[in-house]
């Protein structure tokens, strides 16, 4: 059906982590111009003192060019023969982590940075302990900076088993280590010859390869119902599986009523399909008469149905200036519904304030229909908001007891 | 997620994380409605919003803010879309604004910038509360910073430092009355995306983005067409050459590029092979200043 000329290559989510003045701008200022994907106009409007300066490639406000910081997560597109990346750039500011945990919810994939100078420091503990909470796949620790310490390879084993300890304590379990140095170019994109002693991947190789799957084989069905569309006697439900497959001919169980009927047809963007998986958008049709609505969730009416439940336990990062209170009252925004709930106690704490990592226990007002953020992202997570400003307060993660 | 088994294409995982948030759009806002300028960008949106809700038609119109300096093709092609899919039109005229002495003429005959107050005026008299836009994130680096989800307030303002914070595929479209929501279905399409998705799709475009002979001449290293917008001016010579169009614009300060490409593989194989992006090649007014767009944006431009 294509008439492409590209390959049809699969996309790599990552994001970016690290402390002011690890380079992080110019390492992926770095990746972008190494790979060709700086174009000429590009180029010329950030080398005008001469030597291109690549960190400012990807400092997109005036504010940020003033300051020389970056202030707010940007996205940057990428493409090698091999793979496309989507990659989220986020700043490295104590103040502004609520955005390393907003470029990490989508992550496959995290590249944190550390000074060689400076080694692990509280920020990069902070940031593993971010890509920890969110369960991305894959942590990458870029030692960077290495032309300032001689390329000397002891400097880069010391930082690489303190990360190691640090992170298996957290239960992260693949880290892979690269010598770097983004702004003489050094193993980023080609290998360097300043350090024979480092066998493995440059960044860009290691990006390229890294095995990524939607989720693990097994993962039950999930399908939170978005709109319901009708079109003559029929009623279509509308939603994007965040989990499994479905097929026709499914028994399946509509949460949270939890009736119970069979798949008779799955529509594809235009496409009649006997099957669907994990990431696609499509419609489902069912044999009985069922009243479905927005925000119900569509699960095997097996033994793998998830938790109906009206106290929901979770760990959070707390994104607002504005605290999180015991007994604030607060919407729940979860797969496709929307319920009010309240702040039952949070960790011992009374509060909650601004980056904060913590456990919260929220009582709602209806049934949410939750899976652990472990086992399900996209039905472990949620947004707590701010019902009379609309504010984003609070990002959670399910937690189920056992 | 190009390893696993059932995992989607690329082009399929961005239709599909579009039309989901087309979806999202539906089920939660009041008024939704649907830039559109003819533009790939819009025509690939609109495309997207028929396959999100068949069998059903679009439950959204269309907003075109009309420059009053388009290419003929594009109206044409505006309004053929529009009967073809039994969609409502809304259009707002800068003309309109230029005509009652609100809005006065630039002395270059730029009128784009011109398109933000009848915009966001429209926006308010209809109540539109998600407004649909073709801005990609890979056109320019202030729109890097966009979210998909971007809150605008009574006077349609983006502030890119109090943005919400966007996880998941979690959009928070909670807005105040007079507030509205700018949604960007497009945001991780890149411009070649954008076109091998058009050839894949088998959709129609406009001609002028296919080659053609057609007269032109040189403004500031930009190949303009001659109209009653007010070029050429005086030692400004026009000539016919063999020429096309990246983007759709106002005719005074959208340029066209030299170019032999006729068919939508050899426009695919023409953009591969180009060392300029679509803006830095064919917009004036994005030259104006390093941050012209942030500017826009924060004013209310789309």
């Amino acid at each position: 059906m294509s008439t492409s000329t590209a390959a049809e290559v699969g996309t790599l989510r990552l994001a970016t982590a690290g402390s002011v003045d690890d380079g992080k701008s110019t390492l992926v200022g770095r990746l972008l111009h190494d790979s060709k994907s700086v174009l000429a106009d590009q180029l010329e409007s950030i080398s005008r003192t001469g030597t291109p300066d690549l960190a400012l490639l990807t400092d997109g406000l005036r504010a940020e060019r003033e300051q020389g910081i970056t202030i707010d997560v940007a996205y940057r597109y990428f493409a090698t023969p091999r793979r496309r990346f989507i990659l989220a750039d986020t700043p490295g500011h104590v103040q502004y982590t609520r955005n390393m945990v907003t470029g990490a919810s989508t992550a496959e994939l995290t590249v944190i940075l550390v000074d060689a100078r400076d080694g692990v420091v509280e920020q990069t503990r902070r940031h593993a302990a971010i890509a920890a909470l969110l369960r991305v796949p894959h942590v990458v620790l870029a030692v960077n900076k290495m032309d300032l310490v001689g390329y000397e390879e002891s400097v880069f084993a010391a930082i690489t088993e303190e990360f190691a300890a640090y992170a298996r304590e957290l239960g992260v379990s693949a880290v892979t280590a690269i010598p770097i140095s983004a702004l003489a170019g050094d193993n980023v994109v080609e290998p360097s010859a300043n350090m024979d002693w480092y066998g493995g991947p440059t960044v860009l190789e290691h990006l390229e390869t890294v095995p990524v799957s939607a989720e693990p084989s097994g993962t039950p069905a999930r399908f939170p119902v978005q709109y319901v569309i009708r079109h003559g006697e029929s009623r279509y439900y509308a939603g994007q599986l965040v989990s499994g497959t479905l097929r026709v001919g499914d028994a399946v169980t509509v949460h949270p009523s939890g009736r119970t009927t069979t798949i008779v047809g799955l529509d594809v963007l235009g496409t009649e399909a006997v099957e669907a998986h994990a990431g696609a958008s499509f419609t489902v049709r069912l044999a009985d008469e069922l009243d479905v609505a927005r925000g119900d969730l569509i699960a095997p009416a097996d033994d793998r149905a998830p938790v109906v439940t009206r106290d929901v336990t979770a760990a959070v990062c707390h994104l607002a200036d504005q605290p999180l209170v015991v007994g604030q009252r607060v919407l729940v925004r979860h797969t496709t519904r929307t319920v009010r709930a309240v702040v039952r106690s949070l960790d011992g704490a009374d509060t909650l304030g601004v980056n904060d990592l913590g456990r919260v226990v929220l009582r709602t007002a209806e049934p949410v229909v939750v899976d652990d953020y472990a086992a399900i992202r996209r039905t472990g997570a949620f947004l707590v908001v701010d019902p009379v400003e609309g504010t984003t307060l609070t990002a959670g993660m399910v937690v189920l007891p056992g | 997620m190009s390893d696993s088994p059932y995992a989607l294409s690329h082009l399929d995982a961005l239709e599909s994380e579009a039309v989901h948030i087309f979806r999202e759009v539906a089920g939660e806002f009041e008024r939704p409605v649907i830039l559109f300028s003819g533009g790939k960008d819009s025509i690939v949106m609109l495309h997207l919003a028929l396959k999100a809700f068949a069998p059903a038609p679009v439950p959204f119109p269309l907003l075109h803010v009309d420059t009053g300096h388009n290419f003929p093709e594009v109206l044409a092609y505006r309004d053929r879309v529009v009967a073809e899919h039994g969609l409502r039109l809304h259009v707002a005229h800068v003309q309109d604004y230029i005509d009652r002495g609100v809005l006065k003429e630039r002395p270059d005959g730029t009128r784009n910038p011109l398109q933000t107050v009848p915009l966001t005026e429209k926006i308010q008299a209809e109540k539109f509360d998600a407004v649909f836009g073709g801005g990609r994130r890979d056109e320019e680096k202030a729109r890097a910073k966009e979210r998909v989800f971007s809150l605008r307030d009574e006077f349609s303002q983006w502030d890119p430092r109090r943005q919400r914070p966007e996880l998941w595929q979690l959009y928070n479209g909670r807005h105040a009355p007079g507030e509205h929501v700018r949604v960007f279905p497009l945001s991780n399409w890149t411009e070649l995306d954008v076109w091998q998705y058009i050839a894949r799709e088998r959709i129609e475009l406009p001609e002028i983005y296919f080659a053609h002979r057609r007269e032109v001449f040189d403004r500031g290293g930009m190949w303009l067409t001659a109209g009653a917008w007010g070029g050429p001016e005086e030692g400004e010579i026009p000539q016919k050459r063999q020429v096309r169009y990246r983007t759709v614009g106002d005719m005074s300060c959208t340029g066209a590029v030299d170019s032999d490409a006729e068919t939508l593989e050899q426009v695919i194989a023409e953009i591969a092979a180009s060392r300029l992006t679509e803006r830095g090649a064919t917009r004036a007014d994005d030259k104006m200043s390093e941050a012209a767009m942030e500017d826009r944006k924060r004013e209310g431009y789309f």
